[in-house]
């Protein structure tokens, strides 16, 4: 799978800048993480990607189809779940998954096959026959997964698909997700950094419409200074001559962001003073804070 | 075309979500399509003690079919609005045309009931031709045509279902309840009958009624009668492809 965008902005009637020259690059399968503070641009830049939405200007090409003239071509291996998406409350789960499958050309045999190999892959063969309006918030959010894994898409966007829903049935979506990817590319915005850290094999930071910075997390972690992240729970723990940066976190936590030469010195002095601590690799949220955040304590 | 993306199974697809499972999980929806009509039929023929009863049972069916159109904007618009329905059916191969004709259909099968009974009373009481009932059944063809390219139309504009309510409540009585559907036009005083033909179904019903022969109207009235039909079906299916909204801009 391939696409490339090409100094994509989008203005809405209010000239409100949704994106601001949106330029990628995406040539592989596997998920594209994109993260963002909200109004980023992350639903608009998705919604123009799964042809729903005009660019103001730009253009993008999806597998060589152009994403303007040739959207009929596109969207026969695209598939999309926007981020307010709601099962029908009168359908059961099987006639959800079944009739989006129709919806996409399959036969009705076809479809019901699909459909319950489908709904059995994610657990919910139990509740097929229930009407979905009497299923909890994370039963119906794992149905709109289950139409799009369902379906023969290669392409597949979704939009905060794991909003609202407990940690569990996270963790049981992104194990879905971790199938699906293999064999498609998987365009996937959210505002669970963890959830981008571990399913993104790239991830994208959108900035006020604009691509702040893109890579695998490895990569991302070389953009900063600073590799570790060391928690010190601690409200009167002073340092000098550090070389890197301090941030509080609250009035017993602090986050010092150093090199690993500094750490072990650290870690040694907070070990005497009997200070507790926990160090790691940066994570993406501390990336995530370091590029967006404006108010981390220089020192 | 290859079989996975047959147009059929796409308008299938429609059919089933918005009309057949509604119907096998909430039965109760039968009851609700026939009242309308129904209940307006009743009155008009008890207030005329009965002579009104073959035009009413004829204004009930175009009441039917124009029903069907705002219960499509209705529809069009709730799947849109409150479940986005819409955004994933455009990230997929299922284009405008064919979702819209499937959604419109879907409001034919939703209302079969009530058109089974409503064809029925219009056996018994309005006596036809073969001929003529077939003239009928292109008139009300082509109401059906305006009605849903307008219902199109307008789910298309609207952002949510309190907008898509405010629709269907605008359109009702002005398409069917107020025009000379269930009653002659003759029954309208004159300064009055002018805003009446404002409204397509007006023409529409005169054509029904006088093919029925229960009203006479003039070749040159009732070829104008068509004419302003056809015209006004026309424009509002051009502007429903041409300026609806399936892409947002």
């Amino acid at each position: 799978m391939h696409i490339e965008v090409k100094k994509i902005s989008k203005i809405y009637e209010n000239n409100k800048y949704a994106l601001k020259g949106i330029s990628l690059d995406i040539d592989a399968n596997g998920v594209f993480s994109i993260i963002g503070k909200n109004g980023a641009g992350k639903t608009t830049l998705v919604r123009i990607l799964a042809t729903q939405l005009m660019p103001t200007s730009g253009y993008a090409k999806i597998n060589g189809y152009d994403l303007l003239t040739e959207s009929k071509k596109i969207r026969r291996f695209i598939a999309a779940v926007p981020q307010e998406a709601r099962t029908i409350p009168w359908l059961t789960p099987i006639q959800t998954v079944l009739s989006y499958l129709m919806w996409r050309g399959y036969s009705y045999s076809e479809a019901k096959e699909k459909a319950k190999d489908s709904l059995r892959m994610l657990n919910l063969e139990d509740i097929e026959n229930k009407k979905t309006r009497k299923l909890s918030g994370g039963q119906k959010r794992k149905v709109i997964v289950a139409t799009i894994l369902a379906s023969d898409a290669t392409l597949i966007f979704l939009d905060e698909p794991t909003t609202g829903l407990d940690y569990l049935s996270r963790k049981e979506l992104w194990n879905l997700l971790y199938t699906m990817k293999k064999d498609r590319l998987i365009i996937l915005t959210t505002h669970y950094l963890e959830e981008a850290e571990n399913l993104g094999d790239t991830i994208c930071i959108l900035n006020k419409g604009r691509v702040v910075d893109m890579g695998t997390i490895l990569e991302l972690r070389k953009k900063i200074k600073y590799s570790y992240c060391m928690k010190v729970f601690s409200n009167d723990f002073k340092i000098s001559n550090l070389d890197g940066y301090i941030k509080r976190v609250s009035s017993n936590e602090i986050q010092i962001f150093t090199s690993g030469k500094y750490v072990y010195d650290i870690a040694n002095r907070l070990i005497s003073e009997k200070i507790r601590f926990t160090f790691q690799e940066v994570s993406l949220t501390n990336i995530f804070e370091f590029l967006l955040e404006d108010d981390i304590d220089v020192q | 075309m290859c079989s996975k993306y047959h147009a059929l199974n796409q308008i299938i697809a429609s059919i089933l979500v918005n009309s057949i499972y509604a119907m096998i999980n909430y039965p109760v929806v039968l009851i609700n399509t026939l009242l309308a009509p129904l209940s307006l039929l009743i009155i008009v023929t008890f207030a005329s003690h009965g002579t009104l009863l073959p035009i009413a049972a004829e204004g009930a069916i175009i009441m039917n079919v124009i029903s069907s159109g705002t219960s499509l904007q209705g529809d069009l618009s709730h799947l849109k609005n409150d479940m986005k329905v819409q955004e994933m059916i455009v990230s997929s191969p299922t284009g405008a045309g064919i979702y819209v004709t499937g959604m419109a259909i879907s409001e034919l099968v939703y209302s079969i009931p009530t058109l089974s009974v409503l064809v029925i009373l219009n056996i018994i009481f309005v006596k036809v031709t073969y001929l003529a009932g077939l003239y009928i059944c292109m008139d009300v063809g082509v109401v059906f045509i305006f009605s849903t390219s307008l219902g199109f139309l307008l789910s298309t504009f609207s952002s949510d279902i309190v907008e898509s309510w405010a629709f269907s409540g605008i359109l009702s009585p002005l398409l069917a309840t107020i025009p000379p559907v269930y009653y002659p036009i003759s029954y309208i005083p004159y300064p009055y009958r002018y805003l009446a033909y404002l409204s397509p179904t007006t023409y529409a019903a005169e054509i029904a009624q006088s093919a029925a022969g229960l009203v006479y109207i003039s070749y040159v009235n009732l070829i104008l009668a068509w004419g302003i039909l056809i015209s006004v079906t026309f424009f509002v299916l051009f502007i429903a492809i041409t300026r609806s909204r399936w892409v947002d801009v």
